[in-house]
């Protein structure tokens, strides 16, 4: 016995590295598929992290009296209608007056977001007696100028390569000089919509449109995923329509989720007449698609409560709905809880489906309601992905960075519930 | 006197919940089917809606036209007397750039899922297998919508230049980039399913083939995979249909252009592509560039069902073997 295993241990035995190599190929695909997993979050994560921070230009403006507001009303209605656009570029013109040309001013503007007027416009609103002073603001910098700060764009480069012209660098660096250009938190990001401007462009609105087809897929998903399963597992005699339910259940968690978007398209927007591009009807279909995993994580989790439960219930009375309402169910409900958020985060994450149903616009607002049109949030990173602007490239990792958080943050709390609440029989 | 009595009247009052109890039993009964029943309904659905707007489809394009048609290119007429203007359906292309693009991806799964389900079920120990799984489902649990973005930024654009260094001239969109993307998707699904499958074999075969005197290796190779095989191959068969499925991935790297070809370094599109950009931005209904998504619906539907079934079937008659 000792001499085999000798033998066999011997490590120039071809067996033996026949074995090692074996071993090795093993850990290199695992190696392989990790790096892959690692490649792609970090380098998502390296490109996402500057979206969180937005350079903003300190500005000192004149806001003249009797171009905003002449009879000093204070009235909203009345300062909103000024022309604020071209208040802010006579403050960039006095700011740097060696720009001269045409085609120099041009430039200048360029140095801050086209949507500043309205920052500075708002300020103003919401503080009329600012009116007729002259007051330093921090409005937002283009995103070309930003994207320079944070390294993204080299100024060695000849100058027809870049984005952002000798002149313009003079401006930034004499602001950075002065100390009157730096980053700051992007607040925007969290708090704003969709825009066409990737500075001021942020992603509450397609997390709102994504809350809120979560929501309505939950509440149809849910209930009826586990009165389908409680049916199957409690109620159900082993005939031939339980078994065509049952291979009809499993053949549809594998059908593709774009033939959904497909079903939801012909269906809920074209014979029913639902509204396009809402989380209404998204939810309808993401409900759709995850009663499959529903049902069957239910089922599981009806199974594992032992027959003794419901002989017990049997026993002291109960009928067969009352020993299942009241017994089975609510000590199977940890497990049915675990597999529902699984099946949200599953929906959470879906795209295809949604583009079929209108969900893929641009929508500015962020949705207030079901029967509100909105994107959400994969919706929105594909949209971002597919834009030329290079400031959406950060904005798209960044959402990217938000969606994975998310979808974590679920997974956590499926598997923290399934730890606290599951009770093993 | 007094016993009979109160046995009348427990005997009377279980009649009468019996009754009551029934009628509830009645009504709960048939909520719970219309809830198990909304499944059927959705399978339903699908299927109808499906062959009604390709039925609708069919009637201005021929059904031989489309299945076996060379050429794809739906253009949509400004004017109905325009040349050309009813468009080219032959769904053939997209085929083919489908199959191309999941047979890259099954190439790169199939390889890798297996190993690694090979080592996580007959060599890690359990503590690094704790570790080394839920990692490994992570690549699952990611949307593939971020497949699909690191795909075109960091894959293909990877891809191209390294072509560039070596002499081939590989497409920004080529059918390799979102291919080898989708490959690792998969991976986890081959990995889990295979793992599964090998776990059920019998440790009375490996401690005969031990008993043998053969290695781990030879047992595996020999032994194990021999016996696991239907099993492997009904996952592999559900792999590659969800990778025929794919969308995301595939309308973020691949082509839009409708291409017949087998050279992997092109661009080519796949039917999932198709259906997204007929159904996406301004669309006149039924017209036939509209409902040709349908029809192309049907095709993915029909051709993933099968491979499902299939693979099912061979799964199933598979685990009964050995229970």
């Amino acid at each position: 016995m000792t001499d085999t295993v000798n033998i066999l241990a011997t490590a120039d035995s071809p067996r033996h590295s026949a074995e090692r190599r074996f071993r090795i190929y093993g850990i290199l695909a695992i190696a392989v598929s990790l790096g892959f997993l690692a490649v792609m979050v970090i380098s998502i994560a390296i490109r996402g992290t500057g979206a969180f921070q937005q350079s903003f230009v300190d500005i000192a403006i004149e806001l003249p009296a009797e171009k905003i507001d002449p009879d000093g009303t204070g009235d909203p209605v009345v300062i909103k209608k000024s022309r604020f656009g071209s208040i802010l570029k006579k403050a960039l013109r006095e700011r740097f007056p060696e720009a001269k040309s045409r085609k120099e001013k041009k430039q200048l503007y360029k140095l801050v977001s086209s949507t500043a007027e309205y920052s500075v416009r708002d300020a103003v609103v919401a503080n009329p007696s600012l009116v007729g002073t002259t007051a330093t603001f921090s409005v937002r910098a283009s995103s070309d100028v930003d994207m320079f700060l944070k390294g993204n764009i080299d100024a060695r480069l000849d100058e027809s390569q870049r984005r952002v012209s000798d002149l313009q660098l003079s401006w930034i660096k004499d602001l950075q000089e002065k100390g009157q250009i730096e980053k700051r938190f992007n607040k925007q990001f969290f708090t704003g919509g969709d825009s066409r401007e990737p500075e001021q462009a942020g992603i509450l609105g397609a997390v709102m449109g994504s809350a809120l087809s979560l929501l309505v897929c939950f509440l149809l998903s849910f209930p009826i995923g586990v009165l389908a399963a409680v049916y199957l597992e409690e109620f159900a005699h082993k005939g031939r329509v339980n078994r065509l339910i049952e291979v009809n259940i499993n053949n549809l968690a594998a059908v593709p989720s774009i033939v959904f978007g497909l079903l939801g398209l012909a269906i809920f927007l074209n014979v029913f007449g639902l509204p396009r591009s809402t989380p209404l009807v998204g939810g309808m279909v993401l409900a759709l698609m995850t009663l499959p995993t529903i049902i069957i994580a239910s089922r599981a989790s009806l199974r594992a409560v032992p027959p003794s439960i419901r002989e017990a219930a049997f026993g002291l009375g109960a009928s067969k709905v009352q020993a299942t309402f009241h017994h089975v169910v609510p000590l199977a409900m940890p497990g049915m809880l675990t597999g529902a958020i699984i099946g949200m985060a599953q929906a959470l994450g879906e795209t295809a489906p949604l583009l079929m149903i209108g969900m893929v616009a641009f929508i500015v607002d962020i949705p207030g309601g079901i029967t509100d049109a909105a994107t959400a949030l994969p919706v929105q990173i594909f949209l971002w992905a597919d834009s030329p602007e290079r400031g959406f490239l950060e904005k798209t990792s960044a959402a990217i960075m938000v969606l994975l958080g998310f979808l974590i943050a679920m997974n956590l709390i499926a598997i923290i519930l399934r730890r606290r609440l599951e009770i093993r029989w | 006197m007094r016993v009979i009595a109160l046995s009348d009247a427990t005997s009377i009052s279980i009649i009468r919940r019996g009754n009551k109890g029934q009628s509830v039993d009645l009504i709960v009964r048939t909520i719970l089917i219309l809830c198990a029943l909304v499944a059927v309904a959705t399978t339903i659905g699908i299927v109808a809606s499906l062959l009604t707007e390709s039925f609708r489809f069919f009637q201005q394009i021929s059904i031989f036209d489309f299945l076996f048609g060379l050429e794809w290119s739906p253009q949509t007429a400004l004017r109905s007397d325009q040349v050309g203007a009813s468009g080219a359906f032959g769904a053939i292309p997209l085929i083919v750039g489908t199959l191309l693009i999941s047979a890259i991806a099954m190439i790169i799964a199939t390889p890798l899922g297996l190993m690694s389900a090979i080592y996580l079920a007959e060599y890690a120990s359990d503590r690094s297998r704790g570790i080394i799984k839920p990692l490994l489902e992570l690549l699952a649990g990611i949307p593939t919508v971020v497949y699909g973005f690191f795909a075109a930024l960091i894959v293909a654009p990877m891809l191209r230049n390294g072509g560039e260094g070596l002499g081939f001239a590989i497409s920004s969109e080529s059918a390799l980039a979102a291919g080898a993307t989708m490959g690792v998707m998969i991976i986890p699904l081959v990995s889990s399913l295979s793992d599964d499958v090998i776990n059920a074999v019998p440790q009375s075969l490996r401690d005969a083939s031990y008993g043998l005197g053969a290695t781990q290796a030879e047992t595996i190779k020999q032994v194990i995979l021999p016996a696991a095989i239907p099993g492997i191959a009904g996952s592999l068969l559900l792999a590659t249909s969800r990778a025929i499925g794919e969308t995301m991935i595939v309308v973020m790297a691949a082509g839009l252009a409708a291409k017949l070809t087998l050279n992997p370094l092109e661009a080519v599109t796949t039917v999932t592509v198709q259906i997204v950009t007929l159904l996406t931005g301004d669309q006149e209904f039924d017209s036939a560039k509209t409902l040709s998504a349908f029809a192309l619906g049907l095709l993915l539907f029909v051709i993933t069902l099968v491979l499902n079934v299939i693979a099912l079937r061979i799964v199933d008659r598979y685990k009964e073997q050995y229970d």
